[in-house]
């Protein structure tokens, strides 16, 4: 493949919103009443919009007659480049929303930063994302903090949930070599000199919220190099069911 | 208030129902006028959500992003039509937690239908072609209702349901223009959903007992065999385009009335479902009262936090 590293940088921003797209999924008509549902799946239909996105030029670059849908369900576990924090499970809703915020907050970084990519494809999904994020950064951060100052027991368990998560943000910020190489041709995003600003603005929203502020200094990381947790597998044993099942059939 | 001054203010509301005049929420309205409309139209909401489940199954398991995406907004949808049906039937007097409660505890009903199981991608199809479908002539006839807040809610519910149908429609095509393991995933799945629709209209007219007083509140235009009959006249010739065969032996064109007759409904299995016994009423309930008490201390927080907010606005003002 020519592009073979646009293609990866691609990718590893797409599996983040396909993971996290399919994890908001399981929770459509389960949530706490209509309303959160109703916004939450929004978020997921914006996720697998720009999923969409990604992987129908990701599909043109690589020409070798892939499909979106190829891209998406048809590669092996090793070769899904989600960060670990996305692929977290819906453990309760504080968990959901803990996992959004610290999400959302890079990812608005991102798209912004992605408007300036030398890359006109690029460009063009990062100006709709930046819209789409912002929302999604809102609602997590309001919730964030209707949850952190509200009740005793939802302060304790979204607390909970952040601290649970924050080992996984630093992974956020890793560079493949791929990201790499697209940093330095302008088309993609240097991640580490979001990280700062990163830590900055999550610590105000959690302060905001009444909440403390993790010091762990410990750091999960695997995704990007495709070293999964093992939800992953279980993720895509439902999101790849029917084409591995059905192979080659048109929906 | 005499009797002669209910009987008149009765009066004036027949009258107004008769020409065709909205009854909005703060008009008097006759107690069971009321009460009637809380049942059928909290009845209607609860469906909508309680029909998330089912489809709800496949979200993750759809077979392309495109699919996934339009259930997912399908679903959103019946959320919203949800969303606006408790928001109707609040102008009567009753709030949403009352609802949930009547929900909960099997005192209120929702739509049978929901009570089948989605086991094959197909069912995605077959729920939005035959049970949006028949839905919609359901409520078709309801846009046109007494009650304001929901002849309203039911005109924008319409447009929504024709899409989810043409959506379910294109699902089945696309099956039956497919290898044959797909056609016969979408046989399979009409084979299923085809009877249980039917049972959608609700009892034979000899056995509906709401009926009467509902066709003078206009709450019911046509009779619940009238509107069956327009269901199997409409869909037979869209499995005929299918190519996949409608699970009925006596089905058949009958030139004289210019109607499909067609067999009878196993009725033993209608009551089963609607008294609670169904494939899986027990799991939707389940899903319903899960989602809503591990929800608790979310709503509470949101409340405590509100409240909290409108304290610190005030001390600020004063
Ligand atoms: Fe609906
Ligand atoms: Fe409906
Ligand atoms: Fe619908």
């Amino acid at each position: 493949m020519k592009d073979q590293d646009l293609y990866n940088y691609i990718l590893g921003i797409a599996d983040n919103s396909l993971i996290l797209g399919q994890r908001l999924g399981e929770l459509c008509g389960h949530g706490p009443n209509l309303e959160t549902d109703i916004a939450l799946t929004n978020i997921a239909l914006d996720l697998f919009g720009q999923t969409r996105s990604y992987y129908q030029y990701a599909a043109k670059i690589a020409g070798d007659g892939r499909t979106e849908d190829d891209i998406a369900m048809l590669r092996n576990e090793r070769d899904y480049k989600n960060v670990l924090l996305v692929e977290q499970p819906n453990t309760h809703f504080g968990h959901v929303i803990a996992r959004q915020f610290l999400f959302d907050v890079y990812h608005l970084q991102l798209m912004n930063a992605l408007q300036h990519s030398e890359d006109e494809m690029l460009v063009a999904i990062a100006r709709k994302g930046v819209k789409e994020v912002s929302y999604h950064k809102r609602f997590s951060g309001d919730w964030l903090k209707r949850l952190g100052d509200g009740t005793d027991e939802s302060k304790q368990k979204i607390q909970e949930a952040i601290d649970h998560f924050w080992p996984y943000t630093d992974e956020l910020f890793d560079m493949s070599d791929s990201d790499k190489k697209m940093a330095e041709q302008g088309i993609g995003v240097d991640l580490t000199a979001l990280k700062d600003e990163y830590y900055k603005q999550i610590s105000e929203v959690l302060e905001e919220a009444t909440l403390t502020i993790p010091d762990n200094p410990y750091s999960k990381r695997g995704g990007k190099q495709g070293i999964h947790t093992e939800h992953m597998g279980y993720i895509l044993t439902e999101l790849q069911y029917m084409q591995r099942t059905y192979p080659n059939m048109t929906w | 208030m005499s009797e002669k001054e209910v009987k008149n203010l009765e009066a004036i509301f027949e009258a107004r129902i008769a020409r065709d005049e909205k009854i909005e929420p703060k008009d008097w309205m006759p107690e069971k006028y009321r009460q009637t409309h809380i049942r059928q139209i909290s009845q209607h909401a609860h469906s909508e959500i309680v029909g998330m489940l089912p489809e709800g199954n496949w979200i993750t398991r759809a077979p392309s992003l495109r699919r996934k995406a339009a259930l997912l907004a399908k679903v959103q949808d019946e959320a919203g039509h949800g969303l606006y049906l408790y928001s109707a039937t609040e102008t009567l007097g009753i709030s949403r937690e009352e609802l949930f409660d009547q929900l909960h505890s099997g005192k209120a009903k929702y739509s049978s239908i929901f009570n089948y199981p989605t086991i094959t991608w197909a069912d995605i199809g077959a729920i939005g072609w035959l049970v949006d479908g028949a839905a919609i002539i359901n409520q078709v006839a309801l846009c046109t209702t007494s009650f304001g807040p929901y002849a309203r809610a039911m005109v924008r519910i319409c447009k929504e349901e024709s899409f989810h149908q043409r959506q379910g429609y294109e699902i089945m095509l696309t099956l039956c223009n497919g290898t044959p393991e797909q056609k016969a995933m979408a046989q399979d799945a009409l084979n299923r959903w085809w009877w249980p629709s039917l049972m959608m209209f609700g009892p034979r007219d000899a056995d509906s007992p709401h009926t009467e007083q509902s066709m003078k509140w206009k709450l019911k235009r046509k009779t619940n065999d009238e509107l069956r009959q327009q269901f199997v006249d409409q869909t037979v010739p869209q499995a005929d385009i299918l190519g996949i065969t409608v699970p009925d032996p006596d089905l058949k064109f009958n030139a004289e009335t210019g109607h499909y007759d067609f067999g009878e409904i196993d009725w033993d299995e209608f009551w089963q479902v609607v008294k609670g016994h169904g494939p899986c009423n027990k799991e939707r309930m389940e899903a319903r009262v899960g989602a809503w008490e591990r929800g608790s201390w979310v709503r509470e927080a949101a409340m405590a936090y509100a409240e909290k907010q409108a304290k610190k606005k005030v001390a600020k003002a004063s």
